[in-house]
């Protein structure tokens, strides 16, 4: 018997044939043309200034936890651009499209926009910008040197990293998921969705899973094991407190995604009945799955931002933060009722009434502690020196913002009113109002506020609150009027209108949009200013913010080893104590500091993974083995690596301080 | 002065856009989503009770001690006050508890399984007033609405008689829907092999809009129906005009129907197949099998309860297919 080509291209290319490019939507033809040339364009240019062995060597394969830091932050960034280019496109096709017009995007493409602007937004957006700053800051805040397992935190990001890739991917190749963010079967599984959109969702997302569960695992340690001597738990600035319970709360839910996730893909890949209609099958069990994870989610992104907004506020307030035991009781009470309030995502699904109203009530009960917080912020402004640099403006921003999305929250909560505002524009408007006003102030508040501890120079505070207002007034165009759509009971993901009374409101929120597209557009030309303005901007002290806990104590951009001698803490605003104590930087004495050492295995690894993904995605299931096997081989090879770490000799450490020295010395005169 | 005035504009501006635009759901005509527009009015009061003064606060406090303002106290190592940290928990906590019970107590009256006690505003059920009841199936991407007691059924048209309790049974074919007439009551999932239910009563004539509040798929946008609420004479009239006509529905016609298809009009069927409805919860239409017995017996059962999975033991993988 003879195996012909013709029998083995199947399994070499699987579903994937020249139909899977999408020659035939001009939108997504240009937008690849757009992208490519961007590509080469960029490709081109590191090539010219040969910066590709500095780009591997100094950051692909870093472990440094801020380089990493840095990365993730850049990846949410670039993200971001994407994640609103969907939005931008729905908003004019929903401004557009009443009446006869059907607007410019059919469904079939409109479907993917918002599936993927969704899960854009919260997988490659949110997460990203969340652990990039968790990771830059934590181990600074903390004293240490990195984290607990610099390998792991490298690895992680580039399974981020290709995860977000194979989402971009399918933009050109094939298409994405058409089923919304959560993709709930029956609508997802191979009957109703039988092409490799969903299968584009389950493998990104599973990738990118295995990297945030992993970096979860590689926080809570360096947290636990890692603080600077005298930091008891009750001394550990918020920001950390926030970073150890957004990390237990991943640890703890990331796992039921990758397991709801993996159901699915075996309804799809092998015919089990786990959420089919039929077979014993029941939908509703991932609907429930999901939530689990979903819902302590959103708990992820936003308890960082709420570090954020803690360590800003006692910074430009310059007072010591109000109530601090209770803001660490408050996470930490939210961090375990985030657990018990996933069914009101859908009281409509039919259960009782005694079940729909328990986790009515336990969701209120959330905002109790969360009230809490507002009122700590609040009284730390009483009676500060409030300095409104743009870290305190977007604090302000989001305090005002957020108690609005956390009332109509609260409002979703009450089960007879979510009957009737569940799947409604006022939904939708609810998360934004929170994801926005909340997590995205708190990390563009966060990026401010750490920017000249990452890079030595501040942002332009000029464009700087140009983006900051058009992103407020932006952000109450565009959501306002959904409130209002949403009690007109207009619902959620509807491609065209019969209306002709609500095209106002939607043509107000795409006006809206285009306030917050000033907005980003701002913040990229603050960060093409700011690097331009550079030395005038720059940071010498260190401690430009006049800042309170410990990453303020080194120097601007840090070292590489962070702390020249690890800190003893006294306080629980460990900077502020150590100055007013007359703190001085010791000269000499210094010893060699044992650090990691770069590796290339965490981008190997992950670039193999996403190959074994789209392998899967197209049922290619000859190069699926040969991914699957080259993975392991891979991770095998890599613990054969006994060259981990070295030491940075002590006249390198003294060099670099020396080198502070006289900074720091020249600044004063 | 020119200032107010601007800042008037700012604030009438939106009063007329608001004025000029229907929100259903706080003026609902049924005496349900009557209920429901009203729960969300009276929670928002509550929870301004503390949302207005902390946004108050806010604004007062960065004003008065921004750093320009050396008059103000600075207290830079205050951190701490045992009186000020029982009140920021206690007023969160008060206002949880207020709305809380509301929350309990309309939950429960207003549990969609539950059989209606008023036909609207203090107005008790008459004693000899018989429900409607209408079995809803979600299709791709159209409504069937089958009258069990008159025999008829109806493809993306609902009628009803006003003031009469409806009590709806929802399923659908093959996705997720969600069974929505903002004017008449809140909305509940159309699951497929699940029922779900709903009461309502319309309280005043007129056409409404109904639609799937829960995305589906391509023909998703489009997947939306009239409610008809009429006078009982009316509605008799209507009954009888839709069981003069010729077309009946049977499995096969059903087979047709469940095609995926876009826009459909209005069509009526002047009988329908007895236990068209229990097959097509029972997912046995499409199969060889008989309709499963008891898939949907107990009428108070939930969602969760009439999983039909573990049906006919008989049943061939193959009915799977579409």
């Amino acid at each position: 018997m003879t195996v012909g080509i013709s029998d083995l291209a199947p399994l070499v290319l699987g579903r994937l044939t020249w139909d899977a490019i999408p020659f035939h939507e001009p939108i997504l033809l240009w937008t690849f043309v757009a992208v490519a040339l961007g590509g080469v364009a960029l490709l081109a240019t590191v090539s010219y200034f040969r910066l590709w062995g500095v780009l591997w060597r100094d950051w692909f394969t870093s472990i440094d936890h801020k380089k990493i830091g840095i990365m993730y932050v850049i990846l949410g960034l670039v993200m971001l651009l994407r994640g609103f280019a969907d939005a931008l496109m729905m908003r004019l096709q929903q401004a557009m499209a009443f009446g006869g017009s059907m607007g410019y995007l059919p469904p079939h493409h409109y479907d993917q926009v918002f599936t993927a602007h969704g899960v854009i937004m919260i997988f490659f957006v949110a997460m990203p910008l969340v652990t990039g700053l968790m990771n830059f800051v934590v181990p600074l805040q903390i004293g240490a040197r990195d984290v607990a397992f610099p390998f792991l935190n490298n690895f992680s990001f580039w399974m981020t990293t290709f995860g977000a890739g194979l989402v971009m991917m399918s933009l050109f190749v094939g298409e994405f998921a058409r089923t919304g963010w959560l993709a709930y079967p029956p609508l997802s599984g191979i009957l109703a969705s039988p092409d490799v959109g969903v299968d584009y969702y389950i493998w990104s997302l599973q990738i990118a899973g295995v990297g945030t569960l992993l970096s979860g695992i590689n926080l809570i340690a360096t947290i636990i094991k890692m603080r600077a001597p005298g930091m008891s738990l009750m001394r550990m600035p918020v920001f950390t407190w926030t970073a150890l319970c957004t990390n237990v709360l991943i640890v703890a839910a990331f796992p039921v995604l990758t397991a709801v996730l993996a159901l699915l893909s075996l309804d799809r890949y092998l015919g089990t009945s786990f959420f089919t209609n039929d077979l014993g099958g029941n939908a509703m069990m991932y609907v429930n799955l999901i939530w689990i994870w979903g819902h302590p989610e959103v708990y992820i992104l936003i308890l960082p931002a709420f570090g954020v907004f803690s360590e800003v506020v006692a910074t430009f307030c310059g007072k010591r933060l109000f109530g601090y035991a209770s803001m660490v009781y408050a996470t930490v009470v939210i961090t375990i009722l985030s657990y018990l309030v996933w069914l009101h995502h859908f009281f409509t699904m039919g259960s009782g009434a005694s079940v729909n109203s328990f986790f009515g009530i336990t969701t209120m009960i959330i905002s109790i502690p969360t009230g809490a917080k507002m009122f700590n912020w609040l009284f730390t402004m009483y009676r500060g020196r409030i300095r409104f640099e743009l870290p305190m403006l977007w604090t302000l921003g989001f305090m005002i913002t957020f108690v609005i999305g956390g009332m109509t929250g609260v409002l979703l909560a009450v089960p007879p009113a979510d009957f009737v505002l569940h799947n409604s524009l006022f939904l939708v408007a609810h998360f934004h109002n929170v994801i926005i006003g909340g997590v995205l102030f708190g990390m563009l508040a966060g990026i401010t506020y750490w920017f000249p501890k990452a890079f030595g120079y501040r942002l332009d505070p000029f464009w700087g609150k140009c983006s900051f207002w058009f992103w407020v007034t932006g952000f109450y165009f565009a959501f306002m009027p959904l409130y209002v759509l949403g009690l007109m009971g207009v619902t959620r993901r509807l491609n065209h209108f019969d209306d002709p009374s609500l095209q106002i409101w939607f043509q107000i929120a795409a006006f809206g949009a285009v306030l917050i597209l000033l907005g980003i557009v701002s913040f990229i030309v603050q960060l093409v200013v700011s690097y331009v303005r550079r030395e005038s901007l720059r940071d010498t002290t260190g401690d430009p913010w006049d800042g309170r806990t410990l990453e303020w104590s080194t120097s601007s951009p840090p070292p590489a080893y962070n702390f020249a001698f690890t800190p003893r803490v006294h306080d629980n605003d460990t900077w502020a104590d150590m100055k007013k104590s007359q703190y001085l930087r010791p000269q000499d004495g210094f010893i060699p500091i044992h650090m990691p050492k770069n590796t290339g295995a965490g981008f190997v690894i992950a670039a193999l993974c996403a190959v074994l993904g789209f392998a899967l995605i197209w049922h290619m299931w000859l190069p699926a083995v040969v991914a699957f096997v080259a993975v392991l081989a891979a991770v095998i090879v890599h613990t054969f690596n006994y060259k981990r770490d070295f030491h940075i000799p002590a006249e390198e450490v003294a060099r670099v301080e020396g080198a502070r020295t006289r900074l720091m010395a020249a600044a004063h005169v | 002065m020119s200032v107010l005035k601007r800042f008037r504009l700012l604030l009438v501006l939106p009063a007329a856009l608001l004025g000029g635009c229907n929100l259903v759901l706080l003026h609902p005509a049924g005496a349900v989503a009557a209920q429901q527009g009203h729960l969300i009015v009276v929670s928002t009061v509550l929870m301004l009770l503390v949302i207005v003064p902390v946004i108050a606060l806010t604004v007062l406090f960065a004003w008065r001690y921004r750093k320009s303002n050396t008059e103000a106290t600075y207290t830079p190592d205050w951190d701490h006050s045992t009186q000020l940290e029982l009140v920021i928990w206690a007023a969160p906590l008060l206002i949880i508890i207020a709305l809380g019970a509301v929350t309990w107590i309309n939950t429960h009256t207003l549990d969609p399984y539950r059989a209606l006690r008023r036909a609207g505003g203090a107005r008790p059920i008459a004693a000899d007033t018989k429900p409607l009841t209408v079995e809803v199936v979600a299709l791709d991407w159209k409504w069937l609405f089958i009258y069990p007691e008159q025999g008829i059924a109806v493809v993306n048209e609902l009628a009803a008689p006003a003031n009469v309790p409806i009590t709806f049974k929802i399923t659908a074919s093959s996705v997720m829907n969600s069974f929505f007439i903002p004017a008449l009551a809140g909305q509940i999932y159309a699951m497929p092999g699940m029922q779900t239910e709903l009461h309502a009563v319309m309280n005043s004539q007129g056409d409404y809009d109904g639609f799937s509040a829960n995305y589906s798929g391509a023909g998703f946008s489009d997947m939306r129906f009239k409610f008809r609420s009429m006078s009982a004479g009316d509605f008799e009239h209507w009954v009888q005009t839709v069981k003069g006509g010729s077309t009946a529905l049977d499995r096969n016609g059903y087979l047709q129907l469940e095609r995926p298809s876009e826009r459909e009009p209005v069509r009526r069927y002047a009988t329908v197949v007895d236990g068209l409805y229990d097959a097509i919860l029972g997912r046995t239409i499409g199969g060889s099998t008989k309709v499963a017995a008891g898939a949907h017996s107990e009428s108070n059962s939930r969602a969760g309860n009439n999983l039909v999975g573990d049906r006919a033991a008989g049943d061939s993988p193959g009915a799977r297919a579409p």
